[in-house]
């Protein structure tokens, strides 16, 4: 009886509204439901990846539009001092940061791996540098490295009388390019130390046990069956780490603006200055396209590198 | 041959136990685990607590270790907030900020939620595809974006308004909100939407009566993921914006109150601490959220 009630009950709700029944017919829904996210990323991501290709064979500037000029724009930067001065400084910057983060933050993983008390709040703390605006902690290093009240300079002088004279993190090239990497290092570390410790909790125990039964010491338990069955998540968590490390823009904007002396430049704060600041934005589009060839072979290597002993020990497994 | 050196270290082991077990333990533990966590932990948290001890000490304080321990302040003081708050347009800039990251963040949660409905429950030819291409979206760094970008809002006569940012915003939350959700909605039992089906239930129902109210963890997670992103973008709100009052805060602090020669060290770190407040806050109701949405987004 409820049955008859409730289909006749449907029937009345379905007869006037054809919206109802538009919005049940499934290929309708399909792109109904997809309109809105496809349409934002084609508009303001694919759009503008198309465009700012376009852009870079080009002469445009701020208010005028410009010609097609072909490879003019590349062959420019291939003779330009500062363009390879930045391109040195993204790879060293990518590769430096990177090891330095996965290093450091592989270690704190594996020191949360532990069992201790407020495991948790200390998990929580710890990620506070990756929730903080980049640019703000950029501002609390800026402070840190000033050349005359430098916390850290006041420590080594007068505090541990290792030094005499302050440290001048920001005013010579390397140590204002070795400085940079630290602070990225250090906003780097949470992300890759929790993202692993996820990892690290998915392993069995028993592989452990297994491992111990036999005999194997610390070192081998590590090196054959962590690092191993970490190697999944590690490549895409590098993946993802080298991408936006190389591209990386806040740290070096707001810390040293790509100087002292143009030194440390990155490719994207470079892409800035000449194409927002400096009006050229063809020319600007060109160094940002630059990037593009670094951040594919970077990802094929990081990912195909890495997963690659995953496939293959997948397969010997089965 | 290596399983008579396993046995014998094995050996070696048992035997040395019992006179180090007590020390080995303690010791060990302390030197092995909670001294290099204690440095971690101090080095990851440092460059907080100086902003913090900075914003509130006189300037007199902050330029003289001299006479003045810096790692302590010996008459705090309220200053450098009260000069942020009632000097500067830092009302304005917080208030924009907030603006610009809750209307973002709506617009990419709807757009996401039911991107991932479709994809993981409507099942139609090619779905895995354009679940892969949103996710190829998310490798696109804004460094590369920006520039043509700009031009696209001036085009659009957003330039110069928060508007553009809301919508520019998305690019980088809706591939990952996507891929966040589309894990939860896995996790719910499709038997659940069969029985709503066959009992005459419209898709829409479902999606509204069925599937969401399940999948609020995971709203949850996109949410405050998506807040504290968009709270902290940079390069597309220096390149967007002009004028003083419609920046956001991480933008504002660098280009209006870094004046002249002589830097307001104190308002500068006030202002920081003021910008990264709302965003520690919000984290530390969510926790347990935000750790999960990170974990689960690698581990997708």
């Amino acid at each position: 009886m409820s049955v008859t009630t409730l289909s006749s009950q449907a029937l009345a709700q379905r007869q006037p509204s054809w919206l109802v029944r538009l919005f049940d017919y499934k290929p309708f829904l399909i792109v109904m439901c997809l309109a809105p996210a496809i349409g934002l990323l084609s508009v303001f991501l694919t759009y503008p990846l198309g465009l700012g290709i376009w852009l870079a064979f080009t002469d445009t500037t701020i208010g005028r539009r410009g010609v097609f000029v072909g490879l003019e724009n590349f062959q420019y930067l291939l003779t330009d001092s500062l363009w390879w001065n930045a391109v040195f400084y993204s790879v060293v910057y990518t590769g430096i940061a990177t090891f330095g983060k996965f290093a450091l933050g592989f270690w704190l993983a594996l020191l949360l791996n532990n069992h201790f008390p407020f495991k948790s709040i200390l998990r929580a703390i710890i990620l506070l540098p990756w929730i903080v605006p980049t640019v703000l902690s950029a501002l609390a290093f800026w402070w840190i490295y000033d050349p005359q009240f430098s916390i850290i300079s006041y420590l080594l002088v007068d505090v541990l009388h290792w030094r005499s004279s302050n440290v001048d993190f920001l005013g010579s090239a390397w140590p204002a390019r070795f400085s940079l990497i630290a602070a990225n290092i250090w906003r780097g570390i949470p992300f890759v130390a929790i993202s692993l410790l996820a990892g690290l909790q998915t392993i069995s125990p028993s592989l452990y046990e297994a491992a111990m039964l036999d005999g194997a010491s610390a070192w081998q338990r590590f090196r054959y069956i962590t690092f191993p069955m970490m190697m999944p998540i590690l490549a895409i968590v590098m993946t993802f780490s080298i991408i936006f490390t190389f591209t990386d823009f806040q740290l070096v904007y707001a810390i040293t603006r790509g100087g002292p002396g143009n030194s440390t430049h990155l490719l994207a704060t470079l892409a800035f200055q000449r194409g927002i600041a400096g009006g050229e934005l063809g020319e600007g589009a060109a160094i940002a396209v630059s990037m593009i060839p670094f951040l594919v072979f970077a990802t094929l290597f990081s990912y195909f590198g890495l997963a690659r002993r995953k496939w293959q020990q997948g397969e010997s497994n089965d | 041959m290596t399983d008579t050196v396993a046995q014998t270290a094995a050996v070696a082991d048992a035997k040395a136990a019992p006179d180090t077990m007590a020390w080995d333990s303690g010791l060990r533990r302390l030197m092995m685990i909670y001294l290099p966590l204690g440095c971690f932990v101090l080095i990851l948290l440092f460059p907080f607590y100086w902003m913090a001890i900075t914003s509130f000490k006189p300037n007199a304080e902050l330029l003289n270790y001299k006479q003045h321990n810096p790692f302590w302040i010996s008459s705090p003081t309220i200053a450098h907030i009260k000069h942020l708050l009632f000097d500067t347009s830092y009302p304005r800039w917080l208030w924009t900020t907030m603006t610009v990251a809750i209307g973002s963040t709506t617009l990419s949660l709807i757009a996401s939620t039911l991107a991932a409905y479709a994809i993981e429950r409507l099942r139609f030819r090619g779905s895995p595809y354009v679940g892969l291409g949103i996710y190829l979206a998310y490798l696109v760094p804004p460094s590369i974006l920006f520039i043509p970008l700009a031009t696209v809002i001036v085009q659009f006569g957003l330039f110069d308004s928060p508007l553009a940012l809301i919508l520019v915003y998305p690019t980088f939350l809706v591939p990952f909100c996507t891929w966040l959700l589309i894990g939860y909605f896995k996790s719910i039992p499709y038997e659940l939407e069969e029985c709503a089906l066959v009992d005459g239930a419209t898709r829409l129902q479902i999606l509204r009566r069925i599937t969401l109210p399940l999948a609020v963890p995971g709203l949850i997670s996109a949410g405050i993921f998506s807040f504290t992103l968009s709270w902290n973008e940079f390069i597309y709100a220096l390149a967007f914006i002009q004028s003083g009052a419609n920046k956001t805060v991480p933008v504002a602090i660098l280009t209006e109150l870094v004046t002249g020669d002589v830097y307001q060290w104190g308002a500068l770190m006030a202002g920081s601490l003021l910008g990264s407040l709302p965003v520690a806050i919000f984290y530390s109701l969510f926790v347990d959220y935000y750790v999960s949405s990170l974990t689960g987004a690698v581990k997708e």
